[in-house]
């Protein structure tokens, strides 16, 4: 059997005296979409950026289609590092286009520069991506033009680009407007049905319990509840798991 | 007593070859100094590569601690005690570059700080390694960042490079005090240099001030 995509072993990390990540496991196999939902302050982006080596994580074991990224809580060395991010895809909250780059070349830069494909490749295979997030005819103009949901969607072909084996969403809709919420939410919606791998942290619950394969419930810094979708917002086993999802579903 | 500006006019050409030594010394000492400035601006970004980190604060500190008339008298009465003599006109480049050099590091340092840190995280999330996006990502966007204030910079710089007519350097400066040791009309021949310091920085200002306009036109700053 293939390896998991995603093999995560008593993962911890602090920041000072303060632990935000402590002993945590999750696997997640191909084509799976785990859900990671939970209050602020949960650990839920510093879980992900450990994931792709953003953040340092100090106690565990990490690999990445079995490969180690972190092991027995040591990194591996940067090289290594750096060819295993390409495997991992990472949507931002904040988007983090680089403004000084046409939408074409946001999405061509890390290929070209990495010498994956050339620059002819390059560029037919981002229009391709272009496509497929509805923005084809946003090739040439520049990410300052774009709107907040047309931004994320040209961030989630630049991370496409890289033929990731998993992408990882953190908050991606959290700094939108709320009618530009669904055009980015279709998109993920749409990578989901073509069996992407994904890891997915989202405040979107109606979201997460329709594209989840599983739901992981995190709270200071642990997973306290993992589980279907179906079962963690009907019948979920935790109180803090409850109180959390009275909260937000009251919104 | 009445103003005589013969002398000046006399004058004319030493004044116009005076003028092009210090637009000279200028360009070579800003070409210097951007250079110097790029590497020890980026020396500085991270304080646990202690020994890079450590070397270029020391030279930050002693520059822009002394003035820049010792700076120069070190470079050019100073290394010959070692038997280094070095030509007066790389002297004043020298000095005035590695002067100007400090102040532009923390211009470098500073925009390249300025870019959102989410720029350097995208490009390392892509795979990209440090170097890489650093050229390719963050660098492009701080040297935009960077235009306004090294303008300043290189204002300051036409008009401090007055002080390498003191190594002998034939400058502006240096041919107008030629003028005045013949013609004894001092107030009339620094008031030509003046015009003509300012002449200069006016010409810069205002090509600074269109480059800046048109970043801004594009969006790009």
């Amino acid at each position: 059997m293939d390896p998991a995509i995603v093999e995560v072993k008593g993962l911890g990390k602090s920041f000072g005296v303060h632990q935000v990540l402590r002993g945590i496991d999750l696997t997640v196999d191909r084509s799976q979409v785990v859900v990671i939902i939970g209050p602020s302050g949960s650990g839920k982006s510093t879980f992900l950026r450990c994931l792709n080596g953003l953040e340092t994580a100090e106690e565990g074991t990490v690999r990445i289609c079995g490969h180690a990224l972190v092991e027995n809580g040591r990194m591996i060395d940067e090289d290594r590092l750096n060819l295993l991010r390409a495997d991992v895809g990472m949507v931002f909250q904040s988007f983090n286009l680089f403004p000084h780059l046409t939408v074409l070349d946001n999405i061509t830069l890390a290929p070209r520069s990495l010498g994956r494909l050339s620059h002819r490749q390059a560029d037919q295979e981002a229009h391709a991506f272009l496509a497929k997030v509805g923005l084809a005819e946003k090739a040439d103009v520049y990410p300052g033009t774009l709107s907040g949901g047309q931004k994320q969607r040209v961030a989630i072909a630049r991370a496409l680009a890289m033929k990731p084996q998993v992408m990882m969403f953190d908050e991606a809709t959290s700094a939108l407007d709320p009618e530009l919420v669904g055009e980015v939410l279709q998109v993920i919606r749409a990578l989901a049905a073509e069996g992407m791998t994904m890891l997915v942290v989202t405040h979107e619950m109606g979201f997460a319990r329709e594209v989840a394969d599983d739901v992981v419930v995190m709270d200071q810094g642990a997973i306290i509840e993992h589980g279907s979708p179906g079962q963690i917002f009907s019948a979920p086993r935790e109180a803090r798991t409850r109180s959390f999802l009275q909260a937000v579903l009251a919104q | 007593m009445a103003l005589d500006f013969s002398p000046v006019w006399q004058g004319w050409q030493a004044l116009a070859t005076g003028t092009l030594v210090t637009v000279e010394v200028t360009a070579a000492s800003l070409g210097l100094g951007c250079l110097l400035g790029l590497l020890v601006g980026m020396g500085r970004l991270d304080p646990r590569h202690r020994i890079i980190y450590g070397i270029c604060t020391a030279y930050l500190t002693f520059i822009r601690g002394t003035p820049l008339l010792v700076q120069l008298f070190l470079l050019f009465f100073g290394l010959p005690q070692f038997g280094i003599l070095l030509p007066a006109f790389l002297c004043g480049v020298m000095g005035l570059g590695i002067y100007s050099g400090a102040y532009i590091s923390e211009i470098v340092r500073g925009s390249i700080q300025s870019i959102d840190r989410g720029q350097m995280e995208a490009a390392r999330s892509l795979g990209m390694p440090y170097r890489m996006a650093m050229r390719k990502v963050i660098l492009p966007q701080a040297f935009v960042r960077m235009i306004p204030p090294l303008g300043n910079e290189f204002i300051a710089l036409i008009k401090n490079s007055a002080l390498v007519s003191l190594l002998t350097i034939d400058d502006v400066m240096h041919q107008g005090e030629k003028i005045i040791s013949v013609s004894y009309r001092s107030l009339e021949v620094y008031l030509a240099i003046a015009l003509i310091y300012l002449m200069l920085t006016s010409v810069t200002t205002v090509f600074l001030r269109r480059t800046e306009r048109t970043l801004r036109a594009e969006g790009r700053v």
